[in-house]
This record gives C-alpha cells, structure tokens and sequence, in this order.
C-alpha cells in the first residue's frame, strides 16, 4: 500500500480571552430578535400589546414545535423533508378517528403515534439502509401528502363539534394551549439535548459519525431515534393544526418543512450536524414569528414580505458560516502549551 | 555512462513542522528501471506527488534531458512525458475504457459532436500497443485492478510517456497480472521509457530493478546498482537508525492471557491467531496494507468478521459493534485521529466523557459534577491543562488531541487497549509521554496492542513483537532480541516465512 505523508502537526491555539465567534454564538440570535422586537414596537404601535404579544406566540406554536424535532435530525447531520406532511397525514388521522368516536385523548395520541411511525420510516431507511434522507423524507413528503388527500377525498373534512378543539383554541390561566404545548416540548427538547445521555450520543453522531461509531455508540439506533422525535413533535403539530381549523384539511402543513428548517438554521444549528442549540431553533422561530406579524401590522404587502424574509434567511446564515471560518488557521498562533 | 533522462537535485518538501523531504537527489537513465525504496514515511510517496504535480517543492530542482523543467500541475507532468501509475487510479469506473482512454482529448465530428467511432479504434490501437486484448467498450468499473492498471499504462504509452513512475504496483494485482505487468515493463524498457519503480517487495525489485535507491525519514541514504547491493545491504539502508533511550522501560513480567483470538478472519486478512497478556505491550508491526488495522478492527466489532473467534478472560466475545466490545472491555485508539476519533468542534469535555456516559448517568441523565470530576482526573493523569476541559478540542495540538482522546479510554478503564498508530504526527515530547501512559497501563494489569510503523517504536516499547505480511501474522518474537533488520525482513518476505528462523515462536 501507499507510504504515508507525515502528518503535519497542527498548531495549537490554546487560546484564552475574548472570543468573537463565541460570544456571537451565544447571544448573536438573541440580539438579532431584541433589535426586531424594538424595531417592531417603533413602527408598528399596536406591536407590543399582551394580546397581540400571545397572538404571534400562538402562531408562531405549530412551526416551532416542527422545528424542535427538526433541530434533533438535523443535529446528527440528517434532514426531513416529510414533517408539513406528516402535519397533515397525523391530523386528519386523529380528526377522522375522534369523528369515529375514539375518544379525544387518544384520537391526540392516534396522531402523535402516527407521526412517531412515519419518523421510523424515515429514520430506519436512512440508518440501516444508509439511504439519503433529503431523498428518503423527500419520498415520504409525497406519500404522506398522497395519504392524506385520500383519506380525506381530497374534501377538508370539517368536523364543528370536534372533540379535541381546545388544543389549538383553549386558553389554560390566559395562555393559549398551544403556546403552552410549545413551551412543554421545548423544555423536554432542553432538557434531553443538554442534559441526558442521549443527547450528548445526538451530538456525536451529527460531530463525527465514524468516530461516535468507535467510541461506541449506536449510530444507527440514535439516527433512527432522532427521525421519531421529529415524526411525533409534527405529529402533535398536526393535531394542533386540526384543531385549530377544527377540520382535518389534506393540505394542511404544505411548505411548513422549509419554514421549520428556516428556524433551526436561524437558530445557529449547523446542517453539517453536531453543532447547535435547541435554545436557538426557538430563538429563530420566534424571530420569523414576529417578523411576519409585524410585516403585517406595518401593512406591507404579502410578496414583499417573501422577499425580506428570504433576505433574513440568508442573512442568518451567512452570518453563521462567516464567524466558524477564519478561527482554523489563524498567521502565528503560539504553539503547545503543556499543561502542568 | 549515459546523460540521465530524469535529475532531481536538493528536493525539499515541508509540512508544517516536519521536513517530508530533505534536499534528496534522484537520477533515472533512458530505458531503466530504478527502484525506489524506503519505509514507511520515507519520503517516496512526497517525491513522486513533485513528479506528479500533485504537490510543489519548496526547493530543488527538477532536470530533464539537461533542461530544468517546473511542474506545477499535472497537466505540466504529462506535457513533460511523465507518467505516474498511482495505486488509487486516476480514471472514472463508470465509464467505459475508451471513454477513459480518450479523457481530456476525445476526438470529435465535423460537428463538434463526440466521434465514438474513433474514439473506439483509437482505444483499440492504443491497447494493441501494449499487447492487451481488454474489450475497450466495456466499463472500466467491470475490469479487475489489474487491467485497470494496464488501460492506464495504455494511456500512458499513447501519451509517448518519457518517464513512468509505478508506485507500488502489484500491491493489488494476482500472480498471473503482476505477470503481465513485468512484460509490459520489459517492454518499455526497450523502448526507452525510464521507469520509477516504488515497491516493498525485495523479490520483485530484484527482478525487476537495475538499480537501486533508498531514503529514509525524507532524505537520501544511497544508490547502487543490483549486482552490488544484496538483500540485507538494503534493508539495513532503510532502517540504519539506533534504538535510543525514548524507548527506555524497566522490564515488565506479563500475566495469565486476557485475550485469545484464533483463526479471526476479515475480507483481506487472516487467518490470524492471537494472544494477549495481562501487563504485556505487543506490537503489531509490518508495512502498510499489511492488514494489521483491520485485525485491530475486527477484534474491537468496528468489521465484520468472516471467521474465528475472540475470548476474552476465557468468555467468548463477538461483538456486532465497537459499543458491544468496549461493553467486553476492549478500547481502540484508531489510527487517524481526527476522521475516527475525535469530535473536533466539541469540548474536550465531551470527547473524554463520550464512551463513559452510561456510568456518569443516573437514569439517562448525565451526573454532570461527575462526569467533569472524572474528566479533569484523567485530564490530569494525561498532562493536558485543566483549564482546556471547555474548549473545543481542535484547538488542541497534535499531541494533546491524541492524549484527549487516550484519555477517553483511560476513563473508560478498559482491559485490553488497542493503539493504532498513537504516535503519528505527534511531537516528540508527547512520544515520551505517550510512551510513559503505556508503560504504565500495562504495569496496571492492562493488555496492549500497539500498532505501530515506526520500526524503533515497535520494538521499543513492546514486550513481544507480531510481524504481519498480507494479511498473515508471519513472526511473533520477544522484542528483546528483535533488531529493526530481522523485522523487516519478515514484513517484506525478503526471509521467506518457510525459512527456519532462529527466534523460537513466543508463549
């Protein structure tokens, strides 16, 4: 076999002191949103008033529940594609059963496990078979967008005395129930990234998925597990949204994955894996959240309001790219320091 | 004496710290073989990527037929006749070998379409030239390695090639190829090409070379013609180094076996019979592709095995995967740090505690006072600053990634540790101390396995030295008695593995 060029010796940059990239990781976003905020109550007056204040955290709810489960997929690396569909197949399942007459916890539950399958497709054709998973979830987008139009007919099945409804429409002390799910998912999703077992072997996978493989974690179970998460956060998702409309709608969730997305790497999550913070996919849905809402209250028009939030999108992550880069070779960083 | 075609004066090629080559000197004659030979790390592969034009000097000069030439890409390389057959090819499997044979240059119609009538005859009369009869229209992804090589060396010739280096060319080829291949290297011969010949088989550069050159840790070390050199002449040419005191350890006196493997088979290696003691380092030393990675791996679950079996403390160990073995208390080291071992943007935290975590939880959540406790001891243990516990360890030197990622397993407390290449690109003063964990795991009850390159290394800091040649493990011998001369002998078969040898068979 080959002779081997010596492996060059990389310099040190055991490096104390002030750290730009740092220091933007970790408060870089939520500068981004108190300067939106600010900017927002400026223009548009009616902005900061309580009402409309649980009015952007309820709509922001649905996307940012898909984005919690997405920033575990794309933490090892991976991608989906299918959580708008999966929105819209676990809705009009639960909406179709609570009609049936199961009664309305499950017919929730119905929903979320339904989910939770359509992840395990995702996650064991991309584990085991080592499929892409931008081509897996691609797939089953189509399907479960198939599956809904069929089972509903491609008709919304409106269901007025739906059992569920104060899911999406309640209020629990004054807060609205699906801020209040968001805010449950987001405190399991804390709390399982940053302080379980689990969650460090979610960090390996999407790090250095050969390595995490020789330091003995299961990657293929762990990037079947995070494909779950992400079926059953856009399962609940889906119940949500069914509720709230109060009818199970086959179009239901359509683009909601691009938005989802659109958060997490707003949110600083790296789609190279391994790097990124649950805190910052909440962080980036509430930036896109508050952006729509107040693009709205200034009046400005519907394709304007594209055309911003694609700037910002691309914004965020060149910003992100831009602070990772120059830190690798830095001209005359001091060698090796040998601690004591 | 003839002008040489090829002069290659003062070569020098830096990587960051270390010289890879140091102003060495080579020379080839029109319608010659030379043979380039060296161990591992010799600098061979860094000439030959210069010639290439894969990878620029830093000084030297490079003369052909009298003129200095510059080569700055390969496209310089192959306008100057110089042809290099890499072991990795450099041609497009999906394609057919016509296809390949036309690459860059493909003939077209009057239309600017491609001319695949032509490019077919154009293929077929190249292929006539070397005396093969590969079906030109097949994909070349279909051919063995073998005519893989040989469609190269077709293109080369059609490129009327002037100098054409081989760079370990029967590494992958059959018997009846490497045939075929010596054939068509007669025939250029007499045609005049000069050919570079870099191989690690004595019988084969005996047959094949008129001359001889060898380097060593990147730099010149001599040249003779065949029928002045012998053998061994060579062989103590690329080793020529004494053991110093880096490797100095008190003796150690093994314990009962912890690890017994026998008749382990994996894809390209094997079978291979192996033991190891409590309190003992063993070395696995050979050339690379010897297969001495992959008998690492299949022991730590990381391939799949074909055969065999593994007893660990007497119990039957087969683990489907790394996280099976290390639960039987096997740890590898891999061999490339960066790509297999380390978590480069994480905290040097999190790749100690990674392969611990089910014993630093409690109910899946991670003990974190503990698992930083734990983290900091071994840190300490390895001499890396507590202070870098929090900093992503790719700021990291070479030396202290590789002791982060020693005391992953360190913390793991593991039985059997297996280390690939643990000193690789690592500075001297993290040798010593790497040097000095070893000797103390082992003297704590742990078995090693070291794999190891480095000739001096291999013999010592190992207690008993396994020689490995494809795929087989020819030699188990105390270190004690092994000279650098004796191990490679083995590892290049220039003693026959039938050859009586004086060194008994080990326990």
């Amino acid at each position: 076999m080959n002779t081997q060029d010596p492996t060059v010796t990389p310099l040190a940059l055991d490096k104390e002191g002030f750290d730009f990239a740092k220091w933007w990781d970790r408060v870089g976003i939520l500068i981004v949103l108190v300067a939106l905020v600010a900017l927002m109550s400026a223009i548009a007056p009616n902005f900061n008033r309580v009402d409309n204040l649980l009015n952007i955290a309820r709509s922001i709810s649905i996307n940012a529940i898909l984005a919690a489960g997405l920033t575990f997929v794309i933490l090892t690396g991976g991608i989906d594609l299918s959580v708008g569909s999966i929105v819209a197949a676990s809705g009009v399942v639960a909406v179709v059963a609570a009609i049936a007459g199961v009664p309305a916890p499950l017919a929730v539950l119905l929903g979320m496990v339904v989910g939770a399958a359509c992840g395990l497709v995702n996650g064991a054709l991309t584990a085991y078979l080592a499929l892409a998973p931008f081509i897996v979830t691609l797939g089953t987008m189509t399907f479960l967008r198939g599956l809904a139009y069929t089972i509903t007919e491609g008709q919304p099945i409106v269901a007025s005395d739906l059992s569920f409804k104060d899911l999406g429409n309640g209020y629990l002390l004054g807060i609205p129930v699906p801020v209040l799910l968001m805010a449950v998912v987001y405190l399991v999703a804390w709390f399982i990234l940053e302080r379980t077992h689990y969650g460090r072997h979610v960090y390996a996978v999407g790090g250095n998925a050969q390595a995490a493989r020789l330091a003995g974690v299961r990657v293929n179970r762990i990037t079947t597990s995070v494909y779950i998460i992400a079926g059953a956060c856009a399962g609940l998702a889906g119940v949500i949204f069914a509720a709230r409309v109060i009818s199970a709608q086959p179009t239901a969730g359509t683009g909601y994955e691009l938005d989802a997305i659109a958060a997490v790497v707003l949110g600083g999550t790296s789609l190279a894996g391994g790097r990124g913070r649950i805190i910052g996919t909440l962080i980036g849905s509430v930036i896109l959240g508050v952006l729509s809402t107040g693009l709205i209250l200034m009046n400005v028009p519907f394709f304007t309001q594209l055309l911003i939030k694609g700037v910002v999108i691309i914004l965020a992550v060149a910003i992100d790219s831009l602070k990772t880069r120059p830190m690798l070779f830095r001209p005359g960083a001091k060698s090796a320091r040998r601690g004591a | 004496m003839t002008e040489a075609l090829l002069r290659l004066e003062g070569v020098t090629k830096r990587y960051g710290a270390t010289l890879a080559l140091n102003a060495v000197r080579f020379d080839l004659k029109a319608g010659e073989v030379h043979a380039l030979m060296g161990e591992n790390g010799a600098g061979k592969s860094t000439l030959m990527k210069i010639l290439a034009g894969n990878v620029e000097r830093d000084a030297g000069r490079i003369i052909l037929d009298g003129r200095e030439i510059e080569i700055h890409s390969p496209r310089d390389a192959s306008a100057h006749g110089i042809a290099i057959i890499h072991q990795e090819l450099n041609t497009v499997p999906e394609m057919t070998v016509a296809e390949n044979l036309a690459l860059g240059h493909e003939p077209r119609t009057r239309f600017g379409l491609l001319d695949r009538h032509r490019m077919l005859a154009d293929a077929r009369e190249k292929l006539a030239r070397i005396h093969s009869n590969i079906d030109p229209r097949r994909p070349l992804g279909s051919l063995s390695i073998g005519m893989q090589q040989m469609v190269e060396i077709a293109r080369a010739v059609s490129e009327d090639a002037r100098v054409l280096v081989l760079d370990e060319p029967t590494a992958a080829l059959s018997r009846a190829e490497a045939q075929e291949l010596y054939r068509l290297i007669e025939q250029m011969r007499h045609a005049g090409v000069g050919l570079i010949y870099i191989s690690h088989r004595m019988e084969e550069v005996w047959q094949l070379a008129d001359r001889i050159t060898v380097f060593r840790d990147g730099t010149y070390v001599g040249t003779g013609r065949k029928d002045e050199l012998g053998p061994s002449d060579v062989v103590s040419m690329m080793v020529g180094r004494s053991i110093d005191n880096l490797y100095h350890h008190e003796p150690r006196s093994p314990g009962p076996v912890v690890l017994e493997a026998k008749g382990l088979e994996g894809d390209a290696v094997g079978p291979v019979d192996l033991e190891l003691r409590s309190g003992e380092v063993v070395c696995m030393a050979g050339l690379i592709g010897s297969g001495r990675t992959e008998v690492a791996r299949l022991i730590f679950g990381a391939d799949r095995r074909r055969g065999g079996s593994v007893r660990i403390h007497g119990r039957e160990s087969d683990p489907a995967d790394p996280a099976e073995a290390i639960r039987d208390g096997i740890a590898m080291v891999p061999e490339d740090r960066k790509v297999q071992g380390l978590f480069l943007d994480h905290s040097v935290e999190n790749n100690i505690a990674i392969s611990s975590l089910d014993r630093l939880t409690h109910g899946g959540v991670v003990r974190r006072a503990k698992a930083r406790a734990s983290v900091l001891e071994q840190m300490k243990r390895m001499r890396l600053r507590s202070n870098a516990v929090d900093l992503p360890v790719k700021a990291l030197s070479g030396g202290n990634q590789q002791k982060a990622v020693l005391a992953r397993w360190l913390l793991r407390d593991s039985d059997i540790i297996i280390l690939d290449e643990p000193t690789r690109g690592v500075d001297i003063g993290a040798k010593r101390e790497i040097y000095e964990i070893i000797d103390a795991l082992a003297r704590s009850g742990k078995a090693i396995l070291v794999i190891s390159s480095d000739l001096p290394e291999a013999i010592g800091i190992s207690d008993r030295l396994l020689v490995m040649r494809s795929g087989r493990i020819v030699q188990d011998m105390p270190s004690r008695a092994a000279t650098e001369e004796e191990v490679m002998l083995h590892a290049t078969g220039a003693r026959s593995r039938t050859a009586p040898t004086p060194m008994g068979v080990a326990s």
